[in-house]
């Protein structure tokens, strides 16, 4: 069991328990833009859950990955309010710009693009962000700019 | 400073509300999701630099607010000053420096700021004159977009926790139980349960350990109202827990937020620490024998966990699967203990009816739905934003009096309400006063509080097929109608959107919705199949026409439609070639333009360009 000091130092922040569970995993998924599947044994004697059951709530919530994402996290929102204001359209030009399909990341590791439910930002819609960057009222010429800028 | 006593509060409000009195001039600088988007982080920061550079402070009377959603998103970023009520929309940072020469200064409007009235052509110069939101009533979003969402001090000074005062130290957990019965409230996440029923059952439960749960893991899509008042009106939230707890019994409490809404748990966690620090909240609250305290869950983004019981398995650390619903929450909710759960709309009305009584609340509203209910006017509607209406409004006044109608000059088609559980209602709906029951007996389910806005360019099938998507990814997978018999139904609906379906195909759908409904154990699987029976109510001449005439007449399905120039009113603008993604429209300008039918991918950008109708789907 591996536990390096950054990964020590976020288990440290909570108690040793069941309930600290998801509040970790979100933790070490900023911290390493993934869950290492190494440290999952740590988590898993850290909060007293079966290795088994730490696995099965990891895969479960759709806000931790074991593969890690890239700098750039572009999410196109795929809530009702963008998608009938075209944001169906918007993923598919997106994925066909990137070459990648939504959930996959560029071959250098650089970026991911995702399709996510509803961001709650329904008034501006269609909406996608860029990190913490919300897009409002996005258009694909708004995307060429931020590959413009180095995906950044 | 801890409160020790209720003597020490209201002299602590005494000086806060003599505090807000020396303020002349309020400057509200809408910072919620959209006018943030929109860049008002930059205007704000020009006004604070402005403000700042030439003296004017609080020490003049004059107090600058970032707030919560002002509610009309499509024109952000905006501006409001108060007293005046003068509205701009659209700032813009180098708007700033006339701002508070002419605004600010000299209490004078700058018209190309102002809002446009669409009717009338004319300028208006208050918020209060704007159709948006005048036929308004702001209960649940009162305080959000006026006040300072982290400023605790201008929160006791408008008024706040008066409430919670009110309650521990002149009313027992009875007559609070009391009041809430008489508001008549229904819960705002979606069910419409009795929150007075609800609160009663759990505070009977035979056990010394009681929960109470805030639900703001918000997942209808189109549906943004309790981000809004978590960001926006953070203490509101936390005082109608306090007072639920104190009436139920309840030491220790849970805000479950989605993990999308950060800047609400930012809000929330700078509030809690607040109100603990004035010892409104923690041990002995107020001086007296009642302690509670709140942590803030974060939601690891299923959408599923909005379903009560999956929620509190979540908080528990475990998978959000939820439970058989004859096991109620009020008896077995978190860690098996007697658990109130209630929505954040829920608790942010619980102040009001305290300070006003359930009788105030109960008179407005209609016969078996009390209050108001805030919703998010999104989709294919001229003013996009939160809304706020009594219970049995029209549609039709939310949608074409508030909302301004579709845009465009586009034909209204559908209004989809109460998420991937609810469902479209047509245009001869919308005379319907909404509230929980009209709206269940439309087909439709009032949810959380979403309203999206549908017009011709939507495809009815397409949007069951959305749904039906959103439902499959998001179904836990523990009941086999919902797992297996959602994919069966996505495959269904694509084959139709495709050109493959079968008035078979609708047979199945239906057998399958049935099964659906009976056969699953929580309501995301029960009402999975809302969104398809209901357009298939009222739209199925739109299947029809995808099966029989394969044909797609919304522009949507790519399979079923061609895009083609009409020659007569092209006038070769060129717009539509600017705008197509697969260079396929040629033409010379100010001549008629022609589609290679070969390269395009029917897309509809040009159609949705083209300022003079000349652009048809065959």
């Amino acid at each position: 069991m591996t536990t390096t000091p950054d990964i020590a130092r976020i288990l440290d922040k909570y108690p040793e328990e069941e309930a600290s569970l998801i509040e970790i995993l979100h933790d070490v998924q900023l911290a390493h833009r993934h869950i290492p599947k190494d440290t999952l044994s740590a988590i898993a004697a850290h909060t007293d859950v079966p290795l088994s059951r730490v696995f099965g709530v990891a895969t479960f919530y759709g806000a931790f990955s074991f593969e890690p994402k890239g700098e750039t996290v572009v999410k196109c929102c795929m809530g009702t309010a963008c998608h009938v204001r075209g944001a169906g359209r918007n993923l598919e030009d997106m994925e066909a710009r990137l070459g990648i399909k939504a959930g996959q990341t560029t071959a250098d590791g650089k970026l991911t693009l995702e399709a996510v439910n509803c961001v709650g930002a329904c008034g501006i819609a269609p909406v996608v962000t860029v990190n913490e960057k919300v897009l409002p009222k996005f258009r694909m010429t708004d995307f060429d700019k931020i590959l413009g800028e180095g995906g950044k | 400073m801890k409160i020790a006593n209720l003597k020490e509060f209201e002299v602590l409000r005494a000086d806060a509300e003599a505090a807000q009195k020396k303020i002349r001039k309020k400057i509200l600088v809408c910072c919620g999701t959209g006018c943030l988007a929109a860049g008002s982080g930059k205007v704000a920061a020009a006004l604070r630099a402005e403000l700042d550079r030439k003296g004017l402070d609080v020490d003049v009377g004059l107090k600058m607010n970032e707030t919560g959603c002002r509610g009309l998103c499509e024109l952000g970023p905006l501006v409001t000053f108060e007293p005046s009520g003068i509205f701009y929309k659209s700032v813009k940072a180098s708007d700033v420096a006339e701002i508070v020469e002419k605004t600010i200064e000299r209490d004078e409007a700058i018209p190309r700021l102002l809002y446009r009235d669409k009717a009338s052509k004319q300028r208006v110069e208050t918020y209060e004159e704007i159709p948006f939101y005048k036929s308004q009533t702001r209960w649940a979003l009162r305080n959000v977009g006026l006040l300072d969402p982290k400023d605790i001090t201008e929160y006791i000074g408008s008024g706040g926790f008066t409430a919670l005062a009110k309650a521990l130290a002149t009313m027992t957990p009875e007559e609070v139980l009391g009041e809430v019965e008489t508001a008549k409230l229904r819960g705002r996440g979606g069910g419409g349960f009795d929150a007075g029923r609800k609160w009663r059952s759990c505070a009977n439960a035979k056990e010394d350990e009681r929960y109470l749960v805030c639900n703001g893991d918000e997942g209808d899509p189109g549906a943004f109202m309790d981000r809004t008042i978590m960001e926006g009106d953070p203490y509101g939230v936390i005082e109608g827990m306090v007072i639920a707890a104190y009436a139920i019994g309840a030491k220790e409490g849970f805000i479950y937020v989605r993990q999308e809404y950060p800047l609400a748990v930012r809000h929330l966690d700078a509030a809690l620490g607040n109100m603990r620090g004035l010892g409104l909240l923690g041990e002995t609250i107020l001086g007296t024998e009642f302690c509670f305290d709140i942590r803030i869950a974060r939601g690891g983004g299923a959408f599923v966990c909005g379903e009560s019981s999956a929620l509190m398995r979540s908080i528990e650390g475990k998978v959000g699967e939820p439970r058989a619903k004859y096991i109620h929450g009020t008896a077995k909710g978190l860690y098996d203990k007697p658990t109130v759960l209630n929505n954040v709309e829920t608790f942010v009305n619980i102040p009001l009816i305290l300070e006003k009584g359930g009788a105030w609340f109960a008179s407005t509203g209609t016969e078996r739905s009390k209050g108001t209910k805030a919703f998010s006017l999104v989709g294919k509607v001229q003013n996009t934003g939160l809304v706020e209406v009594p219970m049995g409004t029209s549609l039709r006044e939310i949608i074409f009096d508030i909302g301004g109608g579709v845009p465009k000059g586009r034909t209204f088609k559908a209004v989809q309400t109460g998420g991937p559980s609810g469902g479209c209602l047509p245009a001869s709906h919308l005379d319907t006063r909404v509230d929980f029951d009209t709206l269940t007996e439309a087909g439709s389910m009032m949810g959380s509080g979403g309203m999206i806005v549908m017009d011709d360019r939507t495809c009815m099938v397409d949007v069951a097929r959305y749904f039906t998507k959103f439902l499959v990814n998001e179904s836990c997978g523990k009941c086999v109608p919902c797992r297996e018999g959602l994919q069966q139904m996505l495959r269904l609906l694509t084959e139709i959107c495709e050109g493959a379906g079968t008035l078979r195909h609708l047979e199945q759908i239906e057998g399958l919705a049935h099964v659906l409904e009976k056969g699953s154990l929580c309501a995301l699987g029960k009402s999975a199949a809302n969104p398809v029976t209901s357009t298939l109510r009222y739209f199925r001449d739109e299947y029809l026409e995808h099966i029989e005439g394969k044909k797609c007449s919304a522009g949507v399905c790519r399979a079923l439609c061609r895009f083609e120039i009409d020659e007569e009113k092209c006038t070769g603008c060129t717009l539509c070639t600017s705008v197509c993604p697969t260079a396929c429209i040629a033409g010379e300008k100010k001549t008629p333009h022609e589609i290679d039918q070969e390269a395009c991918i029917q897309c509809g950008s040009c159609f949705d360009v083209c300022s003079f109708n000349a652009i048809r789907i065959l």
